[in-house]
C-alpha cells in the first residue's frame, strides 16, 4: 500500500489512533468522539477484525456502524445486547480499551475530566464528573486523543481532579505495582506519545509531518522524554482513507480540529 | 393489586430529606413529569442518586437539593448540564462523586441487603480522596487494598417507563433498561410513570414479558403519562428534545434564568407543561436520536 499524499491532519490521527488496537486481540474498542470511534472502526474493518464495538447505545456491533444519520433501510449488524450495565461486566473483565479525550493529562498520565480550578466543594469550572474513568483506568488499557496539543492539557503539576489512574507512585494502591496501570498511546493534533519513558515518563513515539520535537516540547507543560530518532507519523494509505470516508459518510471528521488542516505541515 | 396513583399522590407520599433515586441516563428516559411534580412542590433537602441529566440540573436550580450522588451530569449532545454547572461552581450542593459502575455497585449493594461492595474502581483516585464517606479497606483473602462501596440506600425510587399495568408490571421496551432495575430493588418505594397503561394480558407475550426487568413487588405506585419523559427520550416512541434542551440550556445564561424556563413551562399540571411544548403529537413526533 503506497501512501496518500493528500489527506487531513483529522485522517492522519484516525489513522494513527487506529494502531492503538491493532495488538489487541478480542477486546471491546471503545472510541468516545469521532476520530477515536473512527479510529476503532478502521482498526476492526483492517488490521484488527476480532475487535469488538457497540453502537454506542446498546448493541454490540460484528461490523462498525457509519457515523450520523444512516439511510432508513440501513440495519446495523447487532450480535448481542450491550446495555449500559453490561458495560461493566466487560470493563471489569479488562477485555476492553477505550480511547478519550481529558481534558487535563497530567506527568504521571493522571486524567481530568471533572472540575477546573476554585475548590472541590466549589470549583470554578465544573466539567462532566468522573464517569467512567476511575472504573476504566483501573481496569482495562486507555488512550487518549487530544484535538489541541496546549499546556492547558498537558499541565504543569497533578490534575486539579484525579479522575483516573496514572504512573503515580504516591497514590499507588497497596498491592498493585505501576505496572497493573496501561495507558497506551496518547495521539494528539502534533504527535503520538506513549509513557514508555523511564519510570513510566511521557515519550515521543512520532511526530506528524512538519511538526518539531520543540514544538512538543513546547506545548506540553512536563518533560516530555525525545529519543534520538523519531518516526514520523506513517501517512494514511489511500485504502485506508476510503474505509474512514465510508465510516464518516457526513465528513464529521472535518469538524474535530480546528480549521480542518492538512495532514503534511512541512 | 391496583397501584395506579396520580403524579401529585406520588410526590406526597415524598418528604424533606429523603434519598431519592432517578432512572434513567442523561437525556434519556427520565422520569420527567414526576420531576416537575415536585418543582410544583415544597419538597426540599433531598438527596439524589441519578445518572444525571437535567433532572438533577432542574431540582437543583430549583433549591430541592441538599445532595447529589453522581458520576456525570450530561445532556449527552449538551456535554455540560447548565443548572448543575451553577449549583457546583457557586457550591451551593453537596456532592458525592462517584464512578458510574461504583453507583451501580451501590445500588446492588442497597437491594442485596449488604452494607458495602468490594471494588478496585476509585483506588488511586480522587474518587477515594475526596469522598470521606467512601473506605478502603484490606481484604481478608488477598494483600492488596479495595474500594468498599456504600449501599446506596433509597428512600424512593422515580422511573419512567414504556408500559405498566395496575399491578406495577413494568415495561422498558427502549434498547436500555439502564440501571432502572436496580434503582427499583435498591429503593424502599418505586413510583413509576409510564407512557401507556395497558392490561395484565398484554404481558402474557413472552416476548413483551422479557422487556420486564423487575418483578411488580418492587413496584409501589403506577401512574400514566403519555409524553411523560419529554423532554428527555422515550425510545422506540420518541426521541429527545434538541431544541427544547437548547433552550434551557441557553437559560442559564438568561437573566431570568430558571425562574423564566419554569414560567414559560411548567404550568400547573402536566397538561399545561404539555402544551407549553406543542402538546403530546408533537412530543411523540421527535425523531429518536442516532448514535
Amino acid at each position: 500500500m503506497t501512501a496518500a499524499t493528500d489527506y487531513t491532519l483529522a485522517e492522519l490521527c484516525i489513522v494513527a489512533a487506529s494502531k492503538a488496537f491493532e495488538s489487541d486481540g478480542e477486546v471491546l474498542a471503545t472510541g468516545i468522539g469521532v476520530i477515536p470511534r473512527l479510529a476503532a472502526s478502521l482498526a476492526m474493518k483492517t488490521t484488527n477484525p476480532d475487535l469488538m464495538m457497540t453502537d454506542s447505545e446498546a448493541w454490540l456491533l460484528s461490523e462498525p456502524n457509519p457515523l450520523g444519520k444512516r439511510a432508513d433501510d440501513f440495519v446495523p449488524a447487532a450480535e448481542t445486547w450491550m446495555g449500559f450495565s453490561r458495560i461493566f461486566d466487560n470493563v471489569w473483565s479488562g477485555r476492553r480499551h477505550a480511547m478519550l479525550g481529558p481534558t487535563q493529562i497530567d506527568k504521571f498520565g493522571q486524567t481530568n475530566t471533572s472540575a477546573l480550578g476554585g475548590t472541590y466543594d466549589a470549583p470554578k469550572v465544573m466539567m462532566l464528573g468522573a464517569r467512567g474513568f476511575p472504573g476504566n483506568s483501573i481496569s482495562h488499557p486507555n488512550s487518549f486523543f487530544v484535538p489541541s496539543h496546549n499546556t492547558r492539557v498537558f499541565m504543569d503539576g497533578e490534575c486539579d481532579f484525579v479522575s483516573s489512574v496514572g504512573y503515580n507512585p504516591a497514590r499507588l494502591p497497596k498491592g498493585h505495582s505501576l505496572d497493573d496501570i496501561d495507558i497506551r498511546l496518547v495521539v494528539t493534533d502534533l504527535c503520538v506519545m506513549d509513557f514508555g519513558g523511564p519510570d513510566h515518563q511521557v515519550r515521543l513515539v512520532s511526530l506528524h509531518p512538519g511538526v518539531t520535537a520543540e514544538q512538543v516540547q513546547e506545548n506540553t507543560g512536563y518533560p516530555v522524554v525525545i529519543p534520538e530518532e523519531v518516526a514520523v507519523t506513517a501517512a494514511p494509505t489511500q485504502e485506508q482513507l476510503d474505509i474512514i470516508a465510508a465510516m464518516d459518510p457526513h465528513n464529521q471528521r472535518a469538524y474535530q480540529i480546528k480549521d480542518n488542516p492538512p495532514g503534511d505541515r512541512s | 393489586m391496583n397501584k395506579q396513583m396520580t403524579a401529585q399522590e406520588m410526590v406526597a407520599e415524598l418528604s424533606d430529606g429523603m434519598t431519592i433515586g432517578i432512572g434513567g441516563w442523561g437525556p434519556r428516559r427520565k422520569p420527567m413529569a414526576l420531576i416537575r411534580e415536585i418543582l410544583r412542590s415544597d419538597l426540599k433537602n433531598l438527596t439524589v442518586v441519578s445518572y444525571g441529566g437535567a433532572d438533577v440540573g432542574m431540582l437543583c436550580a430549583a433549591g430541592k437539593v441538599k445532595k447529589v450522588v453522581f458520576a456525570f451530569v450530561s445532556l449527552d449532545f449538551i456535554p455540560l448540564e447548565p443548572y448543575f454547572r451553577q449549583a457546583r461552581q457557586s457550591g451551593a450542593i453537596e456532592v458525592m462523586e462517584i464512578d458510574e459502575g461504583m453507583m451501580l455497585l451501590g445500588l446492588r449493594a442497597a437491594a442485596w441487603g449488604l452494607p458495602f461492595m468490594p471494588t478496585e474502581v476509585g483506588l488511586g483516585t480522587d474518587i477515594v480522596s475526596k469522598n470521606p464517606g467512601i473506605k478502603v479497606i484490606d481484604s481478608p483473602y488477598d494483600e492488596k487494598e479495595w474500594v468498599a462501596m456504600p449501599a446506596l440506600k433509597l428512600d424512593a425510587s422515580l422511573i419512567h417507563a414504556d408500559r405498566a399495568d395496575t399491578r406495577g408490571v413494568c415495561q422498558i421496551a427502549g434498547p436500555d433498561h439502564y440501571m432502572d432495575d436496580w434503582f427499583a430493588r435498591a429503593a424502599d418505594k418505586t413510583y413509576v410513570s409510564c407512557d401507556e397503561l395497558v392490561d395484565t394480558a398484554f404481558f402474557h407475550d413472552p416476548v413483551q414479558a422479557r422487556m420486564v426487568h423487575w418483578e411488580r413487588s418492587q413496584t409501589t405506585g403506577v401512574v400514566p403519562v403519555a409524553g411523560g419523559a419529554h423532554p428527555t427520550s422515550c425510545s422506540p416512541m420518541y426521541g429527545f428534545d434538541v431544541p427544547h434542551f437548547k433552550a434551557y440550556t441557553a437559560s442559564a445564561k438568561d437573566e431570568a434564568g430558571f425562574k423564566g424556563y419554569l414560567d414559560k413551562h411548567l404550568g400547573a399540571s402536566e397538561e399545561e407543561y404539555q402544551q407549553s411544548v406543542g402538546g403530546l403529537d408533537a412530543i411523540r413526533a421527535i425523531e429518536l436520536p442516532t448514535y
